[in-house]
């Protein structure tokens, strides 16, 4: 199997990975780079647990080709916290209990994270159509809905 | 026996850097190769085994693929690696096109639309696809890159069964082209899914409806109905009826029953047949209703 050596951004630092044709982008994440915030749970591009930024859009990181991301600028969960502070989506999610087990949390926040950046006044069902693609079997959401609002609402402050 | 991997089995990416080049290698290479856009069907279908191709293609990026553009004179053109979000956020298709833009809507999460195409919906040929209905009643055709060279595939004669269409070994399909939308039309998606957003249609019912002066009822409705049959599915003894009798709620009545006779569906794990023949009925008749009060808002 053909290995392509590509180029990437990852949170602003610079990559060159050689990666075999099959590799998604969440393995390469995950095996390559040790970056393992991102967690890998359907593998179908169905429960929102591998979420990533590619190229200023969220994506399932288990469905796109590793090989397909020469180029490309990618973030993690790993890069969202700046010079030591956490996003404000992290700090609010942990004010409001929006967390019990973890594994949706990486997800969650980067879904929300693309949501405030291309929308920074959603609703409520703006934030819940957001976060279709990304499960969590532990809060009920209300909680996660709660925080994202809040953050909405203070960055207008 | 069909066995999901822990990861994808393997496989050679490729990434030609013409369409001559991606159609000789896909044609060279017939039932071992197969073109990819966004990846959100073909990855599973390889992680779940169902297929084995020994090379996948990567067609974003070639000639006219990334383009998203109307024209006031020849209507839409969506390249085939142009993603759902895209579409939907453009200002044209939200204006002249807003039954696409619902029907997106209804497809997975936002983030597996920031993956999958309308022209990867409609070249994987589930009977489910949901963008396929909305294609289908504006008239929708296919621009095909071949090894023969190039030309159009309406969606009206596309589709041969599940998986199955009239793409040939080293096609791609580099746009969707729909005409102009007819002038005052009204339509509507009714998605029946097993929670409210994101899942598979266990029945979906597009219609588009607008008024036609030279026809007895003054008005051209059609029907296209998803996951009820082989193929995406054109309800045309109902569009028929509909156009030759005048529109009162028994009319309606009668083309709902006419799209239900149109459909054979299957048991699957989302729906009985029975259901879904039942659903067929209702959600056209819902469907045909909605579209109805709102052409008849636009004249009052």
């Amino acid at each position: 199997m053909g290995i392509h050596r590509i180029s990437l951004t990852i949170n602003g630092d610079f990559h060159q990975v050689d990666v075999p044709s099959n590799m998604t982008l969440l393995q390469m994440l995950r095996e390559k780079l040790a970056l393992t915030g991102t967690k890998n749970g359907c593998m179908a591009g169905e429960c929102g647990a591998c979420t990533v930024i590619l190229n200023g859009e969220p994506v399932n990181s288990c469905m796109v080709l590793a090989a397909e991301c020469d180029g490309s600028d990618v973030i993690t969960i790993e890069g969202l916290a700046k010079n030591g502070r956490l996003d404000p989506l992290q700090e609010a999610i942990i004010a409001h209990s929006g967390v019990q087990c973890g594994f949706c949390t990486p997800g969650i926040i980067i879904s929300a994270r693309a949501l405030l950046d291309r929308n920074p006044s959603p609703s409520l069902e703006d934030v819940k159509e957001a976060l279709v693609g990304n499960l969590c079997r532990c809060t009920g959401y209300h909680s996660i809905f709660s925080a994202i609002l809040e953050v909405a609402q203070s960055q207008h402050k | 026996m069909i066995t999901a991997l822990s990861g994808l089995p393997e496989f050679e990416y490729v990434k030609p850097s013409n369409l001559l080049e991606a159609s000789r290698f896909l044609a060279d290479h017939a039932g071992e190769a197969r073109p990819f856009a966004g990846g959100t069907d073909v990855f599973v279908r390889m992680r779940d085994g169902f297929w084995k191709e020994k090379y996948l293609v990567d067609i974003k990026g070639l000639d006219g693929t990334n383009e998203l553009r109307f024209d006031p004179q020849n209507g839409l053109k969506i390249g085939a690696g142009v993603n759902m979000n895209r579409v939907m956020q453009n200002p044209d298709v939200r204006q002249h096109y807003p039954l696409l833009v619902e029907a997106c809507r209804t497809v997975a999460s936002y983030q597996l639309r920031t993956r999958a195409t309308i022209v990867g919906n409609i070249c994987n040929a589930s009977p489910a696809g949901d963008t396929i209905g909305a294609c289908m009643v504006f008239g929708g055709e296919l621009r095909v890159h071949g090894v023969d060279g190039w030309r159009n595939e309406p969606l009206s004669t596309f589709f041969l069964g599940p998986g199955k269409t009239r793409l040939l070994p080293g096609d791609i399909v580099t746009s969707l082209n729909l005409p102009l939308p007819p002038p005052g039309c009204k339509g509507t998606y009714i998605k029946l899914g097993r929670n409210q957003m994101s899942d598979l249609a266990i029945v979906g019912v597009t219609v588009l409806g607008f008024p036609q002066a030279d026809l007895p009822s003054g008005y051209r409705f059609r029907i296209a109905l998803a996951a009820v049959a082989p193929t995406p599915l054109e309800a045309q003894a109902a569009e028929d009826y509909l156009a030759n009798h005048p529109i009162t709620d028994e009319t309606l009545r009668q083309a709902a029953q006419l799209a239900q006779e149109a459909c054979s569906p299957i048991d699957d794990v989302r729906g009985s047949a029975r259901y879904r023949r039942a659903m067929v009925r209702n959600l056209t008749l819902k469907a045909l209703t909605l579209v109805w009060e709102s052409l008849q808002t636009e004249q009052s």
